[in-house]
């Protein structure tokens, strides 16, 4: 009976202070060679699958708001606790993440107004409620209403008139705070639409 | 010209948002992947991650229990009896300077901002499969190879010291979370 293989060991070098660790590359069985003009093409297949999935992005994108929706008003009975701000602040960052997947970059773009103002408000109980209920109201809007106001350009401009607000408020409370202004300022790395 | 064979690799995805996870799940198996496990917070993730052995893991970062970024220093333990080689790709809509270097300090492998794409996705699992990098252990860090390039202008503090640099000239991970995809 032959024996079993035993499994290839990492190579390690090393130097006066730190290791160059080189595991052994368990993935290099999945490579293969393939001629130029092998017409299977991966990505087109997947766009084509998730294009499939779209008829399904509205009604997951109300669950998303109705989700938003249930941790404010959480917030609104409980007040801000590790919990509940935790919980807000997933709603919101889901929609920021997946709203443009779904075919809503403006409540996408609302969305990411919002958490911003739950990262970097140094007290959330002193936040405006009318800045945070304008923030839930917006994205509901934008995504019950979204035929006639995305189409018109309501959307865009009513997420970017949100954004100055709360970059306004969070520029004047985060005034003493230079860690927080300036990661309020720098900008974001995600891909552009 | 090179392709991924995805039925060849096990992969696990970690995501508390359904959509998400239905939408990673549906890119991977249109890529060719049969064998997708799924865990909706860091803690079954992790439990996941020792029992399937996957050979890649996407993670969200904001997750309940413990998020994306404790599932990656979990997984990065020199000493650990599972695997902590495993390439992560921390998909996330956060998209901050700032959070990119704390998931490349946290042992995150590729880093992709939200929204997602196909191209983005494939992009990432190519990088990690066909261009491994080696692992770098230090007092305060074991993970990837962070330096990915040169720069002769480069002014700051020498942190390893007692030996040549071990470069891969690859673009930075900022840089490759900017590709649009």
């Amino acid at each position: 009976m032959a024996k079993n293989k035993a499994p290839a060991q990492p190579k390690v070098q090393a130097f006066a202070d730190h290791h160059v660790i080189t595991p052994p590359n368990t993935l290099k069985h999945a490579i293969r060679r393939v001629i130029d003009r092998e017409l299977d093409d991966p990505v087109a297949r997947a766009e084509q699958a998730l294009a499939n999935l779209s008829g399904e992005f509205k009604t997951w994108m109300r669950s998303e708001c109705d989700r938003l929706s249930a941790a404010h008003t959480v917030t609104l009975k409980k007040g801000f606790d590790t919990q509940t701000r935790g919980e807000l602040f997933r709603a919101a960052h889901d929609i920021k993440g997946d709203a443009s997947t779904f075919g809503f970059p403006a409540a996408g773009a609302a969305a990411e107004s919002l958490c911003r103002i739950l990262e970097h408000a140094p007290d959330l109980d002193a936040v405006p409620p009318d800045l945070i209920q304008h923030h839930i109201d917006a994205i509901q809007a934008i995504v019950r209403e979204h035929n006639t106001i995305e189409k018109a350009g309501v959307a865009n401009e009513l997420s970017a008139r949100l954004r100055a607000v709360a970059d306004d408020y969070l520029t004047v409370v985060n005034r003493d705070r230079p860690d927080h202004l300036e990661m309020i300022s720098a900008p974001s790395i995600a891909p552009k639409e | 010209m090179f392709r991924i064979d995805f039925n060849k690799l096990r992969f696990l995805v970690c995501d508390d948002n359904p959509h998400m996870r239905r939408i990673l799940r549906t890119l991977l198996h249109s890529f060719g992947a049969r064998e997708v496990y799924e865990a909706e917070d860091g803690a079954t993730a992790l439990e996941m991650y020792s029992h399937y052995v996957p050979d890649i893991v996407i993670a969200d970062w904001a997750m309940p229990i413990f998020d994306g970024l404790e599932l990656a220093q979990m997984i990065r333990q020199p000493d650990s009896k599972g695997n902590p080689y495993a390439p992560i790709i921390m998909l996330t809509g956060h998209s901050e300077k700032r959070r990119i270097t704390m998931a490349r300090d946290a042992g995150v492998t590729e880093f992709l901002a939200k929204p997602i794409s196909a191209k983005g996705l494939y992009l990432r699992i190519m990088s990690v499969v066909a261009h491994p990098r080696p692992f770098i252990k230090t007092k305060n860090y074991f993970g990837p190879d962070r330096r990915r390039n040169t720069t002769v202008a480069y002014i700051g503090p020498e942190r390893r010291n007692g030996g040549e640099a071990e470069v891969l000239q690859q673009p930075s991970l900022l840089d490759k979370a900017r590709v649009t995809g």
